[in-house]
């Protein structure tokens, strides 16, 4: 892939909207307007540089619960969907056709078998695009995370891999959840290749991904990647992180902001000023408060509880629905 | 509700229920070039009991997908084909494994529809042996139904013949939403009879008189409707009329029928392989107590296993409902007056 100044911008554009709908979000919560979110801070160069790489209209991407802020290269109603999601309006889970994209995932490590799965059927399907799946390095301890590597190496579908370590899984760090000698390590008990990469540097995560892409769309299977990072912020708005990471650490990682650093290389090659950033700053504002107005003005009636069971409900179902509709009328 | 009477085609064949639901996989994979067959041991060797027999040679190994050994990969991947436009039909070779696969199964594939609101449809049809008799070892033969019902989202699906596997297993693939189709491992060579050729769908929720009766009724499903159709004969032989609901789905239930055969009867036995405390048993006792309380005659009991976990072979026939616990159980209620 032939990277131009305007993908270089791109990328630190939707990286700067992503920090400031993280930071919304966050705020948000604080005011008791939403409920429980994780940050995006210290990520923003993996996610945007991976999905950078893919291209929407094949690839599907299956995030865990903090890379919908920051995929915007899927267009912005994913972050519309994210804002619905936050407050906890059905819709959120929702994110339309023809956006290849999941919903948040929850259940950890859940989402990597959900990946080879559709991975398999764009293979027999003989689709042009691959799957791209999110998780975190909590997540390589789950056995879901092996039977997904161990699949996706058998049936030889077209998956990538995408581990955010950010050091810490809550107040967990990496030499607690494993002793291999990194994450990508494992990728060779599956008989696949694994690749450690920069998490801070969106463009090395560009390349890594890109290339597990061109192998996978090639039929040569998929690839498990390491992006090393630093989550830079609290687990979530319910986490105290400093009864557990080191100041200094945390310093030291605050010094590789992949906001800061990619900036001044940006700035460095003349492309990116301070107008552009008050520009990109401005967007960054617009989009959480559009997506924000979007998701606070949705309507929801409280027996929509009972919507997309199935299909069809069943008698039960509608039964309890009439009831609490009838009881809900008598109350008000 | 329909009866026995129900009137069969031409070309019906006497078949088991596990050449039934090889015949009906073929013809499903046959007619939907979507449908794909994936588990453990389902491809080369046909299935531990050959109900996948012969599919691979017909329909090639992209269709029919021997996997590793791990029951969370088969359904955490069916997730993903579904959402990939394919129909998936992966078999839990023993339902007692699917304990390593409950995460995918109750959190993923029965909530995907409802958390994606719609997007995506989980037409998932997952196949699974299970009910006791046939000496395996431990947790092959688990009657986990009950804990299956509980989880919103699934449908449940217990055929009691051949011709209802047939007609069940035909309308779970077509069905848009994930179904648990569970085979009884005593019925796959132990049931026998007819079963209608071509198209044959039964819908789901219409339960079935294996018996008609008049003096009680044994309202059950899977291969405990055998067992109290044995127990019916016996009673019809002394005058008295028992009759057998076959429910097929738990989940949905046919509440009508059930009332009618308590308005029928006055005298209900719900009859299950599984434990019964927190079982399904209990929750028709309950729907029966919300829809027909007053034209009960007595009060509505259930023959099930024990509050143990299921046993090893040489405990195996005490723990599951067999025709002399049934019919002291029949003899009791008849018996029951205020």
């Amino acid at each position: 892939m032939t990277l131009h100044n305007e993908d270089l911008v791109g990328i630190l554009c939707e990286m700067t909207k992503a920090r400031i709908a993280s930071d919304r979000l966050w705020s948000l919560q604080r005011q008791g307007r939403i409920g429980t979110i994780a940050p995006i801070d210290g990520q923003e160069a993996t996610t945007v540089g991976a999905s950078w790489a893919l291209d929407p209209n094949y690839d599907w991407v299956l995030p865990q619960y903090r890379e919908p802020m920051a995929l915007g290269r899927y267009g912005p109603e994913v972050l519309n969907r994210f804002a619905a999601w936050a407050i906890g309006h059905p819709a959120g889970g929702h994110i339309p056709e023809p956006i290849r994209v999941f919903p948040p995932q929850i259940s950890l490590a859940t989402q990597i078998l959900h990946a080879v799965g559709l991975a398999w059927s764009q293979k027999l399907r003989g689709e042009p695009g691959v799957t791209l799946v999110f998780f975190g390095d909590g997540s390589t301890s789950e056995g879901d995370f092996y039977e997904a590597g161990n699949l996706a190496g058998v049936l030889d579908v077209p998956v990538i891999f995408l581990c955010q370590n950010n050091q810490w899984a809550i107040s967990t760090p990496t030499r607690r959840q494993t002793a291999a000698a990194g994450f990508a390590a494992k990728a060779e008990a599956f008989g696949i290749p694994g690749v450690t990469v920069d998490g801070m540097d969106p463009l090395a995560v560009l390349e890594v991904v890109t290339e597990a892409r061109y192998r996978a769309l090639a039929g040569k299977g998929p690839t498990l990647i390491e992006a090393v990072n630093y989550r830079l912020s609290a687990h979530t708005t319910a986490d105290d992180p400093t009864r557990y990471v080191p100041e200094a650490e945390l310093a030291a990682a605050r010094e590789r902001d992949p906001l800061i650093v990619f900036r001044r290389q940006l700035e460095d090659r003349g492309i990116w000023d301070r107008a552009m950033q008050a520009d990109a700053e401005r967007a960054g504002e617009q989009a959480i408060d559009q997506a924000w107005n979007w998701a606070s003005n949705l309507p929801l009636q409280q027996p929509d509880l009972f919507d997309h069971v199935f299909a069809t409900p069943n008698q039960r179902q509608r039964q309890q629905r009439s009831e609490l509709e009838t009881y809900l009328r008598g109350d008000q | 509700m329909s009866d026995q009477s129900t009137p069969v085609e031409r070309d019906e064949q006497t078949l088991t229920m596990v050449t039934a639901i090889n015949q009906t996989l073929a013809a499903e994979m046959q007619r939907d070039d979507r449908v794909v067959v994936f588990g453990q041991d389902v491809a080369l060797s046909g299935g531990v009991f050959r109900a996948t027999e012969g599919l691979v040679e017909k329909f090639g190994n992209d269709r029919v997908v021997d996997m590793p050994l791990a029951e969370a990969a088969i359904l955490g991947s069916a997730v993903g084909l579904a959402a990939g436009g394919m129909i998936p039909v992966p078999e839990i070779q023993f339902l007692g494994f699917s304990y390593q696969a409950m995460h995918q199964l109750a959190g993923q594939v029965a909530r995907f529809r409802y958390r994606s609101q719609g997007r995506f449809p989980m037409g998932i049809t997952i196949r699974s042996p299970f009910g006791g008799g046939v000496r395996t070892p431990e947790l092959h033969s688990d009657s986990l139904e009950g804990q299956l019902c509980n989880i919103a989202g699934l449908k449940v699906v217990t055929p009691a013949t051949a011709a209802d596997a047939k007609g069940l297993l035909t309308e779970a693939i077509r069905d848009p939403d994930p179904v648990i189709f569970l085979e009884p491992l005593r019925g796959y060579r132990g049931i026998k009879g007819p079963v209608p050729g071509g198209e044959y769908r039964v819908p789901f929720g219409q339960a079935r008189w294996a018996v008609p009766g008049d003096d009680l009724t044994i309202i059950t499903w899977s291969y405990q409707v055998e067992v109290a159709t044995r127990v019916a004969r016996r009673f019809a032989e002394q005058g008295i009329s028992v009759g057998v609901l076959d429910l097929r789905t738990l989940v949905p239930l046919d509440i009508a029928s059930i009332v009618t055969a308590v308005e029928r009867t006055g005298r209900v036995i719900v009859l299950e392989e599984a434990a019964p405390t927190g079982g399904y048993a209990a929750e028709i006792i309950a729907t029966i107590n919300e829809h027909a309380f007053y034209s009960l005659e007595a009060p509505p009991t259930r023959v099930s296993g024990f509050d143990t976990p299921y046993p090893v072979g040489m405990l195996e026939d005490t723990y599951v409902p067999d025709v002399r616990r049934v019919e002291a159980a029949v003899n009791s209620l008849l018996r029951a007056a205020p």
